[in-house]
This record gives structure tokens, C-alpha cells and sequence, in this order.
């Protein structure tokens, strides 16, 4: 809500200053988005007149003016003026010698090519009083020679924006801010004088409420032989631009005058284009509407419409219809104050993408008493302003359906539970009855009334608001929350996620943090097997589809780096991704690294060798070493990975996640300038650990034995060191491989595997016999199994 | 005797200099040879004590043995002389520059948004709320209904909200964790709720998702100036500055009485310049008493028991804690911005 100091200052005018006043209202909840003097930036500025306009000698486009600005100066100023519109007998706005405009700029004497000017005649725009800079301002031919031109265009204002809650539908209106700032400075409210106007005409039409529920009120008066050449005066336009409305004609700005004033929406139809009468009713499926903004909408039957007998006139409480409204040539008006119900008006505009100054009104509430005033004062003005004979105010009312005042009850002892502060009696009901309430005492509180314009007021906690925000909440004491001392649970065998950023951390990623939603086409090529969940409305097709993994984000913030000459990218990202492949739609716990480029950052004393996915695995290794559980990796083929580097993780026979390269082919596709490896891991696979749990300790000296076996170049290492763990008479404390060998002196296609073993009895030292023996039959198990052979 | 005597002087002076002149360990073996070997100068000496009368042979002994000691002692001292040039030499040569960067020093780092909720999270453990977490696809039911906002409510509107489907949106806020605790479990209630959350909004200022820490607090004896207390001394904590605060009333469909927190301006202490918008003000977090509405929509006695609330936004306070001007900046992932936390 945008309002014209001034205007509010006619209703309340406390002793304080604009930033006093702004702040008052910020601080009780009408929070003051910005405010601004009109006149702040110029001075200097007079009404004049263009007494000649002749053509300079040296330049086509600049004319040498001749300007009275009467008592300002003894003499006519010679001004040059470049502006198309420069021309005798109008008025002018003059900007004198030392006069100050916006921006700082001063006007000093000049001369243009030859010919000296005393002035400048200034646009709108230079006044930043609005955009148009075609040519100078004109004023109005009665404007006052040499008035100063603030005062004359009564600057001496500041239009302050509101950025008003949704509860606060009553504050839509300068009564209801006026009200609220006699509250908060106890200084008096001069309520308009709303007088009663007496029918001169007989003429009335018939209204009839089909859907009372929704409109239970409805005023209607008739407005005959109106001045269609009558002009919106200056007062009103002034007031009703400060407010952010366009003056348009003197009915609409006298309908939106009203609004603005008492918060209270009017519209005004065209009698002659009304047939029979007027019908509230809820619209039928498909019905077609074409609304004043031209667009043709197709309404659904949960829209309450103005209907007359034949066809629908407007959309109830958002905007009326292109063929039933105000025109130039409209001579005689059907006035319309309405009661609409909140939840009737509700969504509705937004339903058919409007927004208007009444709809806003009506979604969050009007005040249900004030339909006769609104259109009494509405009836006056028009009279006033456009002449005609105002016909009998007709009412149609459902007072089944029509609101009544609340009656609520504040307990003195709930206001000191929820509140934690003790008020004294008499500051309860002193504040609570400038708020407009009707107090009466009982015995543990108060029985209160509230006022129909307080429609927001539905109960004890809400008038505790009132009461603690009217005090001030900083005039409240703070206190520390005191609770019992109680220990919280902290599972040992749980791993948190900060535990799982640090490894990785520490070996060197960046924590990512991408949208959750991605490109529907990247997300496909990263997922081809999943067709991802797409939103309704996205912000845009780029962010058009709920992740069916971490991928699509990662690979945009590499791609984003390697294209702004990083070397090295190592990210990761922990989030949801949501899995649209089951019945029920899964929001799993993610985590997802990718790293591409060098190994190592660029230093005299490391390789440039890029990384692979064995950098990947190690980095891996060390998050799944968080937890004390096993996992296996297993080769696997994905669309997305390189055939050769893929590897599935899993724990307990579950896959719980991947790692691979991104397959060439892909990598291409996106664009991607490094080779990249990927891992995904659901969360859940490592959130838990097992408690250390103690077996006592070998006293017997461990023994080692190497071996190396040829085998196929298909063999996996993983598979020879199970087989030996197995096979290994439990003695295999520790078996990994130490070299691969491929090449000279093997077979193609062949590869050496060396392999050390160590080995420990937990009761006895190993003879070598036995370890020989075990050897024996771990080799023959190994030629058998895997077609091994010792390298000699 | 005194010829004698002149030849053991001039064997030592003669050690002296032959000795004095070696610069290398094993010249020097070859010298001592030649004083003390079994062949050596001071060794024939000894050997001519034969020829002496009986009553000489002792005396001239003990001068032949001085001599010996003085010469070994010049070889000792050479020896030593010698080995610590050795060492002397090796260290010279092992000398390295130690401003070189050593290996594999690179970290890499949390994000700035996870720094500053790891941070929220650990100010409100110590006071034992536990973290919960809930989904970001969210229905209707949780993210509006039960927070009493109800079909058609202006404040829906405002909310700009993703929707999948007419029952499910991601959620535009954490409160309906709020309501998921509360299904769950019955007060005294103590948690905080990190998380994503999403509007249908982009611009200079706003980001279709960013994060918000939500915080409940349900208990028999919760008031409105407690919230106050605990909100104020977060923001001092979280600053680590004695920042000043300001409750002001505002209006959340679940929360009665609200407020909008604002602290001093943490860039101009408050004189207002360009990050407060010459307010002197940030506003940082919404709050409120949890409307009675919440607590009948999860079976909780409002008579009984009360509580609040507060919600705050976290890319927000980092800007603030860390001068980052621009939101966009969080979400692109340039290492070379992410690096600066680390």
C-alpha cells in the first residue's frame, strides 16, 4: 500500500516528523518498504509563462523564449529552449539562475551558439515527476505566475510504501492507517464526514443474491445524466497517483478514490449496458467473460460473477467486463458496493493471472459494515464532481451469511503464559480499547468485541498480539529459556555427515552445492534409465526436472571450472535425489564426487599426471572406511560409464552406489573438456558403523610368504585375494597385491600378479611345514580356480 | 742424549707440519704410518734405546713416549679437524630451500552455506535441540494446511510455490518439519530442522532454492520473551559481536504473536549504508509464538503446552558474516569463490 503523506495527515497529524512517523509504523508492523519526498530535490523552480517563441538564428532547433515568471524576477528572462512544444501562451515550469534540479544540477547563465539564456524550461522528466521527456511540462493556464513550483504542485509530500502482512486487509485504505498511527501516537483520527444522500430519482434495479454464501451484501445505486467532459480534479489525481492509481476517468478515480480512502473496492457500470438487473451468482462452467484489460477469459463455476438477466458483467471482486463498464460517452452509472466472502474471492484472480487493487482487498478481507458508507461517500463525490441525480441506495442482504462482530475472550493469565511479561489491567484495556475493542471485565479477564473492520482479530492469542505489539515488543524484558538438564542421545555407531565432508575435505574436494532441479535433457543423458519427476511450473526449462542423481549438477559446476582454466576439479555434493522409478516416489540421502584433471595441483614437486580411477577408489575407500563394514566392488556396465571402468559398490549383496569414468562417447556429448570420474553413494550405506569389539592379540610371530601367479589379464585382484582369504586355513591376517606386471617375457593377454601373504596363528608359532603345506594347496586351489601358474 | 733429544724434537715439529698440510682422512692413515707404524720415525727411536747404558734407557723411554703421545695428539687433532669438514661439507651439500610448497598440501573445503549451518546446528545442539530433517518434496497438507495455512490464503500466494502435482510441491520453507517432530513425538520438544527449500523466484536477490534452519521449541512453560532471549543471544553468538537486535511485528500464518528480527547493521554499525539499505537495519529471521491452530492440527493440549518458533535464512547470514554480495555466487560452484572458505 502506497499512500500520500499528506492525505494521511488530513485524518491524523501527530506532532512527529515523516522518519518518526515511518518508524512508528515500521516498528508496530506496517513495515515502511521505502518513503520519499516528492520536492526533496529541487529548488528554485517557479511558474512562468511563454510570453514569445521565436526561432534562434543559429540553430533550427532551439527557440528563444521570452518568459514572465511575474513577481520572481523585474524583468522578462530570455530562456533558449530546445523543446518541440515550446511555444507562446502556454505555462511553463521555469528553472531560474540557482535553481537546483534532481541530481544536483545547477542552472547557471549560458549561452548557446551565441544567444544567452536565464533559465531552462524543464520536462517532467528532468523533475523526475515522470518519464516524459518529449518536450517541457505544461501547466494548467490558471496556474499562478511566479508560484513557487513545489507549492503550486503540492510537493511538499512524501509517498510512503507499506509493505502490509496479509492479515492487515483492514490498513489497505488511509481511514485504516490513519487509525492505526491515532493508536500508536494517541493523537486524534478526524473520520471523514460521510453524508447521507437523498434520492432525486425513482430509479432502482432488481438484485438478487444466487450464491448468498459467498456474497451475502450487495449495494447497488443508480446514477442518472452525469457530465461525461467532466475532468478528475487536480486533488484527486494528485492523491490517487501518490498512491500508485492511475487517473483514468472521474467516475473510475472517484471508485478508486473510494477504495483508496476507506479500503473499501466500489465499481461503477454503465446503466444502459445492464439488462433487467443485477444477479450475484457463481458462474457457469465455461462461461466467457471479456474483462476491461481486453483478454477474453473462459470462467469455471467456482467464480463468483455480477451477472445481469441476460450475460455476465464481471468477475466478482477482481475486474469488470470490457462492454459493461465506464466509457467516454457514459451518461448514466450503476454505483456497486459489495460484501464479498474472503474465501469466495480467494485465488481467484490468480486463477485467471490478475491482480488488482480490489481483489487484493477482497482476499485478505474487507470490512463488512462498510458497503453503505463507501457508497455514500462515492455518491457524494460523483455529484460533486460529475453532477447527475443519485437514485435510492438498494440492498440486497443474506444476513445468514453476512459476518458479525466477534466476540472473543482474553484471559488475564494466558497473556502472562504466552507472553511471559505480567500487564497491568488498566494497560491492557487501555491499549485494547484504542485499538477499537469493546472490553467488559469478568473474572478472570476480559469479554471483548471486536470491530467489524478488524476482521483479522479471531482469537485470545491474536488479541495478545495486539496487546504485546501496541506495547512494543522491544519494550518487552528478554529471558533465557530454562529446561530440565537432560542428555541427549549420541549413537555411537552413527556417522554424521559432517564426518564425511571432512574426509573428503581433507583429501582435497570442494563441497558443491547445485539446484535440485536440472535440465530434463542433461538429467536423461546422465540417467538414461530414469525418467526424472518434472515440475509443474518450473522457473525455467533448464531447471525443469526433480535429479534422479547428484550427476547433472556436478558435471555442470566441473564444466563451469575446466572452462575458466581450472586444472584440477575435485567436487562433491551430499543432498537428495528423487528416484521416480518405484511405485512410490524415493527422496534418497546422496552422496556424489567427481574429479577430472590433474592429480595433483601443479608444484615443482609433483607429477602432472591426470587422475584416474584409482584416485577416484582411494578417495572413496577412505569415506567407506568411516564405517568399519565391508563393501565389494564389482565390475558393471552403465550407459554412462566407460565399459572397461565401471565398478558397482556394494554392501551386504546390496548395490549401494557406483564409480566409473564417464564413458569418451558422453564425456564428449557434454562437453567436457577432462576425463572425469564419478561416484554416487546412497548416504545409508555409511550412516552406520560397528562398535569396536576387542579379540586378543596374537603372541606368535607373523609370517610372510610372496608369491606371483600368471594369470588371464581378465582375472580381478579383488577375486585372487578373496579366494586366498578363504582358502587360507584362517590364517591370513593380511593379503594384497604388491606388483602387476604385463609385457616382455608373458604371454599376451597375460598379466603377473604378485601377491604377499602374511600369516599368524593366534596360539602357536607357524612351523614351516605347515605354512608350506598351506601354500601347497592354495596354489593347486589358484590353478584350478583361476588357471594360475607360479612365475618362475 | 742431546743429540737425541734434538732428533725427537725434530721428529715432532717435522709430524707437525707433514700432518698439518693433509687435507684428506686417508693421507692421513699413510702419515701416521710414517710417525707411529711399526716402521715409523718414532718406532726407530724406540729402537735405538738398545744402544743406551742401562741407566739411560729409562729416561730416554719416557721422552721417546712423550713424543709419541705428541704426535698422536696431533693426528687426533687432525682427524678430527678432518671429519668435521667431512660433515661440515655433507650438510652444505644436503642443504635444500625450505620456502618450496611441500607435498600434497592441498584441502579442499566445506561449502560456505554448509559452514554457516554446521555453525546454526552447533549453537543449538549445546542447548539441546537435536536436528531434524524432513523431505523436499513435501505435500500440501505438511508445507500449508497444518501450518494453518488453509486453501486460498493470501499467504500462498505469496510463497510462490513448485508444484509437481495439485498434492505435491516442494517445500517452500522448513516448518513442515515442525509439523512431521510433532506427529512423532510428544513435548518437551527441542529441534532445529536445516534444509533446501524452494520459490518460484529468481533474480538479482532470490534463488529458486536456498536453505533455511527452522527451530521449535515446545514446552509447559515457553513464552514470548523467551523466544526474544534465545534469538538475541544467537545473533550476538553467531556475529561474535554484542550486535543489537530488534523485534518487530510481522504475521506467519503459524506463529501468534509474530515478529521479523533485525540486527544492527554488522557492515556500518548500524549509521546505514548500502548493505542495510541506510536502515542501519538487516532483517535476519522470522519468528513466533506456534499458533494454537499447529498444535490442534497435531493433537498438542495449547492449553497445556506452548511454544515457538523461528525460521531463518541461511545464505543470508553468511553474506552477512562473510561480506559476500552477490546470492549467485553460492550456487555456481567456482572453485576459486568456494576456495576462499576453506
Amino acid at each position: 500500500m502506497k499512500f500520500s503523506e499528506n492525505w494521511l495527515r488530513e485524518w491524523v497529524n501527530p506532532d512527529i516528523s515523516t522518519e518518526e512517523l515511518v518508524e512508528k509504523l515500521t516498528m508496530a508492523g506496517l513495515e515502511v518498504d521505502a518513503f520519499d519526498f516528492l520536492g526533496d530535490n529541487f529548488s528554485g523552480i517557479v511558474v512562468g509563462e511563454i510570453l514569445e517563441a521565436e526561432q534562434h538564428p543559429d540553430a533550427d532547433k532551439l527557440r528563444v523564449c521570452t518568459v514572465n515568471v511575474g513577481d520572481r524576477s523585474d524583468e522578462d528572462l530570455q530562456i533558449i529552449c530546445g523543446a518541440p512544444n515550446a511555444r507562446k501562451g502556454i505555462k511553463v515550469a521555469v528553472a531560474m539562475i540557482g535553481a537546483i534540479l534532481p541530481g544536483d544540477f545547477k542552472i547557471k547563465k549560458a549561452k548557446l551558439r551565441g544567444v544567452a539564456s536565464f533559465g531552462m524550461l524543464c520536462s517532467s522528466k528532468e523533475l523526475n515527476l515522470g518519464e516524459d521527456h518529449d518536450g517541457i511540462m505544461e501547466l494548467p493556464v490558471d496556474a499562478p505566475l511566479g508560484q513557487d513550483f513545489v507549492e503550486f504542485m503540492q510537493l511538499n509530500d512524501t509517498e510512503i510504501e507499506v509493505d502490509l502482512t496479509p492479515n492487515r486487509g483492514d490498513c489497505l485504505g488511509i481511514r485504516g492507517i490513519a487509525r492505526e498511527v491515532g493508536v500508536l501516537t494517541q493523537a486524534e483520527v478526524n473520520e471523514v464526514r460521510v453524508n447521507s444522500i437523498e434520492a432525486t430519482i425513482t430509479d432502482v434495479l432488481p438484485i438478487e443474491l444466487s450464491a448468498p454464501q459467498a456474497c451475502p451484501r450487495y449495494l447497488g445505486r443508480v446514477i442518472q445524466g452525469i457530465n461525461p467532459s467532466a475532468k478528475t480534479p487536480d486533488w484527486m489525481v494528485r492523491k490517487i497517483e501518490r498512491s500508485g492509481i492511475r487517473s483514468i476517468d472521474p467516475v473510475v478515480d472517484i471508485t478508486n478514490y473510494v477504495l483508496l480512502e476507506l479500503g473499501h473496492p466500489m465499481h461503477a457500470f454503465d446503466l444502459n449496458n445492464i439488462d433487467g438487473g443485477i444477479d450475484v451468482r457463481m458462474a457457469k462452467q465455461g462461461e466467457k467473460l471479456t474483462l476491461l484489460d481486453g483478454q477474453e477469459v473462459k470462467l469455471s463455476d467456482d467464480t463468483l460473477m455480477i451477472a445481469d438477466h441476460k450475460k455476465p458483467l464481471a468477475i466478482a471482486g477482481v475486474m469488470g467486463g470490457e462492454f459493461s463498464g465506464i466509457n467516454a460517452a457514459t451518461k448514466d452509472v450503476f454505483l456497486e458496493s459489495a460484501y464479498f466472502d474472503q474465501v469466495a474471492i480467494a485465488g481467484r484472480a490468480r486463477q485467471y493471472g490478475l491482480h488488482t487493487d480490489a481483489s487484493h482487498r477482497y482476499e485478505r478481507g474487507v470490512d463488512f459494515e462498510l458497503q453503505g458508507t463507501a457508497m455514500e461517500r462515492a455518491t457524494e463525490l460523483l455529484l460533486e464532481i460529475v453532477g447527475g441525480e443519485a437514485g435510492e441506495i438498494i440492498e440486497a442482504v443474506n444476513t445468514e451469511y453476512l459476518p458479525t462482530k466477534r466476540s472473543l475472550v482474553l484471559r488475564r493469565a494466558r497473556i502472562e503464559r504466552l507472553v511471559g511479561f505480567a500487564f497491568e489491567d488498566a494497560q491492557v484495556e487501555d491499549i485494547l480499547t484504542r485499538l477499537g475493542l469493546e472490553l467488559s471485565a469478568n473474572a478472570e479477564g476480559w469479554d471483548v468485541i471486536v470491530p467489524s473492520f478488524r476482521f483479522d482479530i479471531d482469537n485470545e492469542e491474536s488479541l495478545i498480539e495486539e496487546l504485546v505489539r501496541v506495547y512494543g515488543y522491544n519494550n518487552l524484558p528478554m529471558r533465557k529459556p530454562v529446561a530440565e538438564m537432560t542428555m541427549y542421545r549420541q549413537p555411537e555407531d552413527r556417522v554424521w555427515k559432517n564426518q564425511m565432508r571432512e574426509v573428503l575435505v581433507d583429501r582435497g574436494y570442494q563441497e558443491a552445492i547445485t539446484y535440485s532441479f536440472v535440465e530434463p535433457e542433461l538429467q536423461k543423458k546422465l540417467q538414461p534409465d530414469q525418467e526424472p519427476l518434472p515440475l509443474l511450473n518450473p522457473i525455467s526449462s533448464e531447471l525443469g526436472v526433480m535429479r534422479t542423481n547428484l550427476l547433472a549438477g556436478l558435471v555442470q559446476a566441473a564444466k563451469f571450472n575446466l572452462n575458466r582454466q581450472q586444472t584440477r576439479v575435485r567436487l562433491f555434493e551430499l543432498g537428495l535425489r528423487f528416484d521416480n522409478s518405484g511405485a512410490a516416489l524415493a527422496q534418497i540421502p546422496t552422496i556424489a564426487g567427481l574429479i577430472a584433471g590433474s592429480r595433483a595441483a601443479e608444484q615443482w614437486n609433483a607429477s602432472a599426471d591426470k587422475v584416474d580411477f584409482y584416485d577416484l577408489k582411494g578417495d572413496l575407500e577412505s569415506v567407506l572406511s568411516l564405517t568399519n563394514m565391508s563393501y565389494q566392488f564389482e565390475p558393471t556396465t552403465m550407459e554412462i560409464l566407460h565399459p572397461g571402468q565401471a565398478a558397482v559398490i556394494k554392501a551386504d549383496d546390496k548395490t549401494v552406489g557406483y564409480l566409473g569414468k564417464i564413458h569418451p562417447k558422453l564425456q564428449q556429448e557434454l562437453g567436457l573438456e577432462e576425463e572425469s570420474f564419478v561416484f554416487q553413494l546412497d548416504l545409508e550405506a555409511i550412516s552406520e558403523r560397528q562398535l569396536p569389539e576387542f579379540t586378543p592379540l596374537s603372541k606368535f610371530p607373523s609370517i610372510r610368504r610372496d608369491i606371483a601367479l600368471v594369470v588371464d589379464d581378465s582375472i580381478k585382484g579383488g577375486e585372487l585375494i578373496d579366494f586366498i582369504v578363504k582358502n587360507g586355513a584362517d590364517l591370513m591376517t593380511d593379503v594384497r597385491i604388491f606388483d602387476i606386471y604385463k609385457g616382455e617375457h608373458l604371454e599376451a593377454g597375460k598379466k603377473s600378479v604378485a601377491l604377499a601373504m602374511t600369516m599368524q596363528h593366534p596360539e602357536k608359532t607357524l612351523e614351516d611345514s605347515e605354512i608350506n603345506a598351506v601354500m601347497d594347496t592354495l596354489i593347486q586351489g589358484l590353478e584350478s580356480r583361476f588357471a594360475a601358474s607360479l612365475r618362475s | 742424549m742431546a743429540d737425541q733429544d734434538t732428533s725427537l724434537e725434530a721428529i715432532i715439529e717435522q709430524a707437525e707440519q707433514e700432518i698439518g698440510a693433509i687435507e684428506k682422512l686417508p693421507e692421513l692413515d699413510q702419515v701416521k704410518a710414517k710417525f707411529v707404524g711399526k716402521k715409523g720415525l718414532i718406532t726407530a727411536q724406540m729402537q735405538q734405546m738398545a744402544k743406551l747404558p742401562a741407566e739411560e734407557k729409562p729416561k730416554f723411554g719416557a721422552k721417546v713416549n712423550q713424543a709419541k703421545q705428541a704426535v698422536f695428539k696431533i693426528i687426533e687433532a687432525k682427524q678430527k679437524e678432518l671429519k668435521d669438514a667431512q660433515i661440515a661439507a655433507k650438510l652444505a651439500q644436503e642443504t635444500i630451500d625450505v620456502t618450496l610448497a611441500g607435498r600434497n598440501v592441498s584441502r579442499g573445503g566445506v561449502h560456505p552455506v554448509n559452514r554457516t549451518l554446521e555453525r546454526i546446528e552447533s549453537y543449538f545442539s549445546q542447548m539441546g535441540f537435536e536436528v531434524s530433517e524432513g523431505p523436499e518434496i513435501e505435500d500440501d497438507f505438511h508445507n500449508f494446511t497444518a501450518l494453518n495455512i488453509p486453501d486460498h490464503h493470501p499467504a500462498r500466494a505469496m510463497h510462490d510455490t513448485f508444484y509437481i502435482d495439485s498434492e505435491r510441491l516442494l517445500r517452500t520453507h522448513t516448518s513442515p518439519v515442525q509439523i512431521r517432530v510433532m506427529e512423532q513425538q510428544k513435548p518437551p520438544l527441542r529441534i532445529i530442522a536445516p534444509g533446501r527449500v524452494y520459490r518460484c523466484d529468481s533474480d538479482l536477490t532470490h534463488t529458486p532454492m536456498f536453505h533455511q534452519v527452522e527451530g521449535l521449541l515446545v514446552d509447559e512453560s515457553t513464552t514470548f520473551i523467551d523466544l526474544k532471549g534465545i534469538l538475541d543471544e544467537f545473533l550476538k553468538q553467531f556475529f561474535e559481536k554484542d550486535v543489537k537486535t530488534r523485534f518487530r511485528p510481522s504475521y506467519f500464518p503459524f506463529t501468534e504473536p509474530s515478529a521479523e528480527v533485525d540486527v544492527e547493521c554488522v557492515s556500518c554499525g548500524g549509521d546505514g549504508c548500502r548493505v542495510c539499505s541506510k536502515t542501519g537495519w538487516l532483517e535476519v529471521l522470522g519468528c513466533g509464538m506456534v499458533h494454537p491452530n499447529v498444535l490442534k492440527a497435531v493433537n498438542i493440549d495449547s492449553e497445556k503446552y506452548t511454544g515457538f518458533a523461528f525460521g531463518m535464512g541461511v545464505e543470508r547470514l553468511t553474506m552477512l558474516r562473510y561480506g559476500v554480495n552477490d546470492l549467485r555466487l553460492f550456487f555456481e560452484n567456482d572453485i576459486n569463490f568456494l576456495r576462499q572458505f576453506n
